[in-house]
């Protein structure tokens, strides 16, 4: 597919995966809370959220490895988890944690993998050998899985979740355990199988990676708190983020830190980046206030970022 | 079930097989221990038990009975007691296992024939050493013959079918074979299978189209293939070091392992259903190794046991295949007439089975 022809897809909103009131609990705890959620064709759908928010627990569900306590999904047009099997031939994951065998070599994996998906003869040759040029693994074919480096192992991993050209892809926090410049190569890499018609859903808890996706959700304790297109989520923000500089940096975020509306405080450098929950009169409101208390400071508005969406919306939260 | 996705199991399970030198050397390592180790050490013949003797008669007739009792070479005469105070001690001490003891009256006992004329005393703590000595109290013994033409009646003569020579290795041996695959074949399926979703391995599988049926069935044929050679390792050091002879077919000594091979195996299929560790897994098969060891008549005969022990000895697939093995390797008994045997340890198979798999689509979540 050209990469126009994806653009109208998802322009076309080809719904890949619905849920409805998808609800998880383990024991006493609710793992996943009521969550909406749709995912177009072609699309890099993020979920933003700390650990234990919900963000594995949602996506062993798509993939039917955990049946819904409340709910309903339906994935690629198969609803869960009566049709699991169906769904299974059509979708790649990545677990967290690195899942090829580490005895086995690179190619081995990949053979077993391809037989698993019932791929044999010439055209396992042929596609294992296509994997090796796009992941960079042919000079890797005979070592031990378990010898690679992280990043090696992640393109192994992708590779071996993408043998069978799957339509969606679930990734659950592919990059942690990577250093920067193989991320950034992973997340090229992902770029391309969206271009290519794959649907993909990754969770992060990294925000430059959710600030790539096409679209995202932020999961909180197993609650979505806000979803869309990261810039609509940033243009969205309840609330303004002000730059405040200083000559008394520390004392400012004492005087900070005591005043209501205040959501965050963040150093960057030499000057404090502050969120408030006030709208449009953020800056006047807070030279106000730090004139009441003494403090000298500059206090400028500046560009939100994804961080503060983060933060707005998951400390609106806690104070309820 | 899909041939090819059993066949891609089947043959990564052999790959990483062939790379774990550890397990390899076991597969191989613990038959060898286990036979020489068993064939040796167990010996239910006595011989040569430290013993002492209290000889208060002190005539040419007792001296004759102590030198009759000594050449039995059950006894090893090592202290000649002098009161029956030093014999006690003697076996208190544990210096003596057993003890002789001859009245002063012993002639005249003897002859009047209505009280024993000697005494033998054992160390009741040692069970062996008590069975040596009814052994040797029926021993029939020339010097007890008082008037000449009087033949003393013969105590019951005791024929002993299929092993003459009344060696313990040829008992012990074929009950090895039972033993070693309950141990190791057990243990290896249960942590084999555990292993995979110890190290994450299972929950990248589950999203594929490989059933967990298909992934345990594909794991677990190469054990078979390693419990026929491990049966094949034992039979042929029995029959080098030990002389133990398989008298019945081998083929069906083949069969009937083939199928308690399979009792082992879904056992461990069965425990890695419960255990979430490897660890977990290698305890839950000890747990299940140590009553079938005791119980099955391996250790101790099963017709001695209480009547609840023996039900429960009933369910274990080692007690059927002890039965099995020992009736084709030394009594040349054919599969047809062990029958029993076999439909027992078929069933055992069947039922198990079918609750380890109920579990395996339960573990799913």
């Amino acid at each position: 597919m050209s990469e126009a022809a994806t653009s109208t897809a998802r322009a076309a909103g080809e719904t890949v995966i619905v849920a409805k009131g998808l609800t998880r609990r383990f024991g006493a705890v609710t793992a996943v809370d009521h969550l909406d959620l749709r995912v177009q064709r072609a699309e890099v759908y993020g979920f933003l959220g700390p650990n234990g928010c919900g963000k594995s627990t949602t996506i062993r569900m798509l993939c039917g490895l955990l049946t819904a306590s409340e709910g309903t999904v339906s994935v690629l047009g198969h609803a869960l988890p009566a049709e699991a099997e169906a769904v299974k031939r059509r979708i790649g994951y990545m677990t967290q944690r690195f899942s090829l065998y580490e005895d086995l070599s690179v190619s081995e994996n990949l053979q077993f993998l391809a037989a698993v998906h019932g791929i044999d003869g010439r055209a396992a040759k042929l596609r294992i050998d296509e994997l090796f040029a796009q992941y960079h693994l042919g000079e890797l074919r005979t070592q031990l899985a378990g010898t690679l480096s992280g990043g090696q192992r992640q393109r192994l991993a992708l590779a071996a979740a993408v043998m069978h050209k799957p339509e969606l892809l679930l990734l659950d926090e592919p990059t942690s355990a990577v250093d920067p410049q193989s991320r950034r190569d992973f997340w090229e890499s992902l770029f391309k199988l969206a271009d290519a018609g794959t649907t993909l859903l990754v969770s992060t808890h990294y925000m430059d990676e959710a600030e790539r996706c096409h679209r995202l959700a932020i999961l909180d304790r197993g609650r979505l708190v806000a979803d869309g297109a990261p810039g609509e989520l940033m243009a969205r923000l309840p609330g303004m983020t002000l730059r405040v500089d200083s000559d008394n940096p520390q004392r400012l975020q004492l005087a900070l830190a005591r005043q209501p509306h205040v959501l965050g405080v963040a150093q960057i450098g030499a000057s404090l980046r502050v969120l408030t929950d006030r709208k449009e009169d953020g800056v006047d409101w807070l030279r106000a206030a730090l004139e009441k208390v003494g403090v000298e400071a500059r206090v400028e508005p500046t560009q939100a970022n994804l961080e503060d969406v983060f933060v707005a919306v998951t400390r609106g939260r806690s104070k309820d | 079930m899909d041939r090819r996705r059993l066949q891609a199991v089947f043959r990564k399970e052999l790959r990483q097989l062939s790379r774990d030198r550890l397990t390899f050397a076991m597969i191989i390592g613990i038959p060898i221990l286990q036979l020489l180790l068993f064939g040796f050490a167990i010996n239910l013949d006595i011989r040569n038990l430290p013993a002492a003797v209290l000889d208060e008669s002190g005539t040419w007739r007792s001296r004759e009975l102590v030198a009759e009792l000594a050449s039995s070479q059950v006894l090893d005469f090592r202290h000649r007691a002098s009161s029956p105070q030093q014999i006690d001690s003697l076996l208190r001490d544990g210096e003596i296992g057993a003890a002789v003891v001859i009245p002063a009256d012993f002639e005249k006992r003897l002859e009047r024939g209505n009280q024993p004329a000697w005494q033998l005393m054992v160390d009741g703590s040692d069970q062996s050493v008590q069975a040596a000595a009814r052994q040797l109290a029926s021993f029939p013994l020339s010097s007890l013959q008082y008037r000449p033409g009087t033949e003393t009646p013969r105590p019951v003569e005791i024929v002993n079918f299929y092993n003459p020579e009344r060696r313990a290795q040829v008992n012990t041996v074929p009950g090895l074979i039972g033993v070693i695959l309950a141990m190791t074949m057990t243990i290896f399926t249960g942590m084999a299978i555990v292993r995979e979703r110890e190290r994450g391995n299972m929950e990248m599988l589950i999203a594929t189209p490989l059933s967990p049926a298909e992934l345990t069935l594909g794991k677990v044929l190469p054990y078979v293939g390693i419990g026929l050679i491990q049966v094949t390792l034992i039979l042929l050091l029995g029959l080098l070091v030990f002389t133990v002879p398989v008298r019945g077919s081998l083929l069906d000594v083949y069969l009937a392992s083939l199928v308690y091979i399979a009792a082992t195996l879904v056992l461990g299929i069965f425990i890695s259903t419960l255990a979430r560790t490897q660890f977990q897994a290698m305890q839950m098969a000890f747990f299940l190794f140590l009553p079938q060891i005791l119980l099955s008549g391996f250790m101790f005969p099963y017709d001695g046991m209480p009547r609840l022990a023996q039900w429960i000895a009933e369910i274990f697939p080692l007690t059927h295949f002890l039965r099995l093995i020992r009736g084709i390797m030394l009594r040349a008994a054919g599969l047809g007439e062990l029958w029993f045997e076999l439909l027992s340890l078929l069933a055992f198979v069947a039922i198990i089975l079918a609750i380890a798999i109920r579990r395996l689509r339960k573990s799913l979540d």
